[in-house]
């Protein structure tokens, strides 16, 4: 097209210099360029989840974008003051509906650190296993409706059958397929049954081979490199200055990973690396997600090698609820038991920031406690809520189906951006 | 984390840097440091913490104190991304006279909690470039995540109820 000019960001692509070719020239229009206002959404498959996009656009190339949030909006933060601490752990788990291991640890790390609660080790190895599950879990529904954004269904099938296995395990290992309640403040609510430990060997011997298979099918097809390599490149000091955090700062060049940082959980026993981008355009944000997927299976096999033995949850009775079988023998468990849950338990009174590394970045959890039984605030810095911002410098001047692309390798999960 | 000590020659040199009057206290809680500052002085304090290392704000939250005053509170979180140390800047405004300065001209990541904290909370926060709701919808009245507000104090739209509710009576 000649009156768009060429992009920086996009060079020597050869279908969008086959675009260039076309000459457009002799269509006469006014002295300014009219724009077109479009708008997208909040319904619509593309904005994965309901998200609402203003779009300008001259012509294919969009000239500014406001995306519009609140569509799902449920006032978890508001519900999460009216609950005990360890009834919050339910709540927060369905603001980001992929990560809901991360929103229950960050919230229990924050209430531990208000309690000063030791973790047993154990407990947070069966942490990092479920955390790390969890990470390729939403990494994976990320790669499968990414891919079907640029057209490749196939994809979907994929990545949706291994995360099924991980479902499963998830639900061995705690009764449900999402928003499993299974972190607790104290540790984990059960240990792991008998069983487990091999059908993770099972998943964990499968899934680097899946990782290659689909980046076989990705990496080296014409259309998906065409449509990611050197798209929506944004540099380091923007997405930091815009807050952004996790694999799309990575992306482009910043190792930043609070699990190396600054860890929690006992991450500083494993030993795995952090995949970092070169200029941070689509094909980096991809890469980088791929690449984790696989990191995380090597820090699943480490923890089910070096699991300690021991308590899976803290025995201080006072905030974790006694097994089930002292209750028919000992009256102390049961006062316990029926004192955490009808009142739950107090916490003192002070304000703590627990941040951990979420799969979309930092997801940061604030409680202020008022010395009672119920949190005076809980606030979560969700990480796609931050992130959102970015869209504007990541979009700004491409052609609206690498906005698209775009948003899918953004990886807004709009559960957590509304809360 | 600075230790406590590092927190209290910080608030020294701010002092010296912007006057007695910035800082208003310091706490060390559960090994994180924290600065409570006059509200009008916000920018500033961001700019001599930005000079110091703390580069990235990582999350922007709002409090309410409700019954304390003054109610509202806004918290910075600052993070030094070198050193890997945080620093919480909080800062306390009365309900009557709600009003921050916005801190998104320096620090853009704001701009969505700032808003988020303007719906909920109600605090203005002067200079935002545009501050409208951002969760709740726009005709709403009300900041509900204060906390006199009533939970569960609207009612829920139904097909079976919307003729006695009159927002929903097509007038």
């Amino acid at each position: 097209m000649s009156d768009v000019e060429a992009r920086p960001s996009a060079p020597s692509i050869p279908y969008r210099e086959m675009e260039d070719s076309h000459e457009l020239s002799h269509i006469s229009h006014g002295a300014e360029q009219e724009l077109l206002t479009l708008n997208i959404g909040p319904h619509h498959p593309a904005t994965h989840g309901v998200l609402r996009l203003l779009t300008t656009l001259e012509g294919e190339v969009v000239r500014d974008i406001k995306p519009i949030i609140g569509y799902v909006h449920t006032g978890i933060e508001k519900t999460a003051e009216d609950k005990a601490y360890w009834k919050v752990i339910p709540v927060v788990e369905r603001m980001d509906y992929l990560a809901y291991y991360f929103n229950a640890m960050a919230f229990c790390g924050a209430v531990e650190t208000l309690l000063e609660l030791e973790v047993p080790r154990r407990a947070q190895y069966l942490r990092v296993l479920h955390l790390e599950l969890n990470r390729i879990m939403s990494h994976l529904v990320w790669l499968g409706t990414s891919a079907l954004d640029l057209g490749a269904i196939s994809m979907f099938w994929y990545c949706f059958r291994d995360r099924e296995t991980i479902l499963d395990l998830f639900e061995m290992s705690s009764g449900q397929r999402m928003h499993t309640r299974y972190i607790q403040v104290g540790g984990v609510i059960e240990d792991i049954p008998t069983g487990f430990d091999a059908k993770v060997r099972e998943f964990i011997a499968d899934m680097p081979d899946r990782v290659d298979q689909f980046l076989d099918l990705l990496a080296k097809n014409e259309i998906v490199l065409h449509r990611l390599r050197g798209v929506a490149a944004v540099d380091e000091e923007t997405l930091l200055a815009l807050g952004v955090t996790g694999p799309l700062l990575r992306a482009a060049g910043n190792p930043w990973d609070l699990r190396k940082a600054a860890p929690y959980s006992s991450y500083d026993e494993f030993d795995f690396g952090i995949p970092v981008g070169t200029v941070g355009d689509n094909w980096d944000r991809f890469a980088v997600r791929a690449q984790e997927m696989k990191e995380s299976v090597k820090i699943i096999e480490q923890a089910l090698d070096g699991m300690p033995e021991g308590e899976y949850v803290s025995p201080n009775r006072k905030y974790a609820l006694p097994p089930r079988h002292e209750l028919a023998t000992s009256m102390e468990a049961l006062i316990h038991h029926f004192k955490l849950v009808t009142e739950g338990f107090r916490v003192p009174p002070g304000e703590v920031y627990y941040p951990i590394e979420g799969p979309r970045g930092e997801l940061g959890c604030f409680v202020r406690a008022d010395g009672s039984s119920k949190p005076a605030r809980v606030h979560m810095r969700d990480p796609s809520f931050v992130n959102l911002q970015a869209t504007k410098p990541m979009v700004q001047d491409l052609y609206i189906a690498d906005l698209i692309a775009t948003l899918a390798m953004l990886d807004p999960v709009l559960g957590g951006i509304d809360r | 984390m600075p230790d406590a000590t590092g927190l209290e020659l910080l608030a020294a040199d701010l002092r010296g840097a912007h006057g007695d009057d910035t800082v208003l206290g310091t706490e060390h809680f559960r090994g994180k440091a924290a600065f409570a500052i006059a509200p009008a002085r916000v920018r500033e304090v961001l700019a001599f913490l930005r000079d110091r290392g703390f580069s990235f704000l990582a999350s922007v939250h709002g409090l309410d104190y409700y019954p304390e005053e003054p109610r509202l509170g806004v918290q910075y979180e600052m993070l030094d991304m070198r050193e890997v140390d945080r620093l919480t800047v909080r800062l306390r405004v009365p309900i009557d006279e709600p009003t921050v300065p916005s801190v998104t001209e320096d620090w853009p990541t704001a701009d969505h909690q700032e808003r988020e904290i303007w719906d909920m909370f109600g605090v203005v926060f002067e200079g935002h470039h545009d501050l409208r709701r951002i969760l709740m919808p726009e005709d709403y009245e009300g900041h509900p995540q204060r906390r006199d507000f009533p939970i569960g104090g609207e009612p829920v739209f139904f097909t079976h109820n919307e003729s006695r509710f009159p927002r929903y009576t097509g007038q």
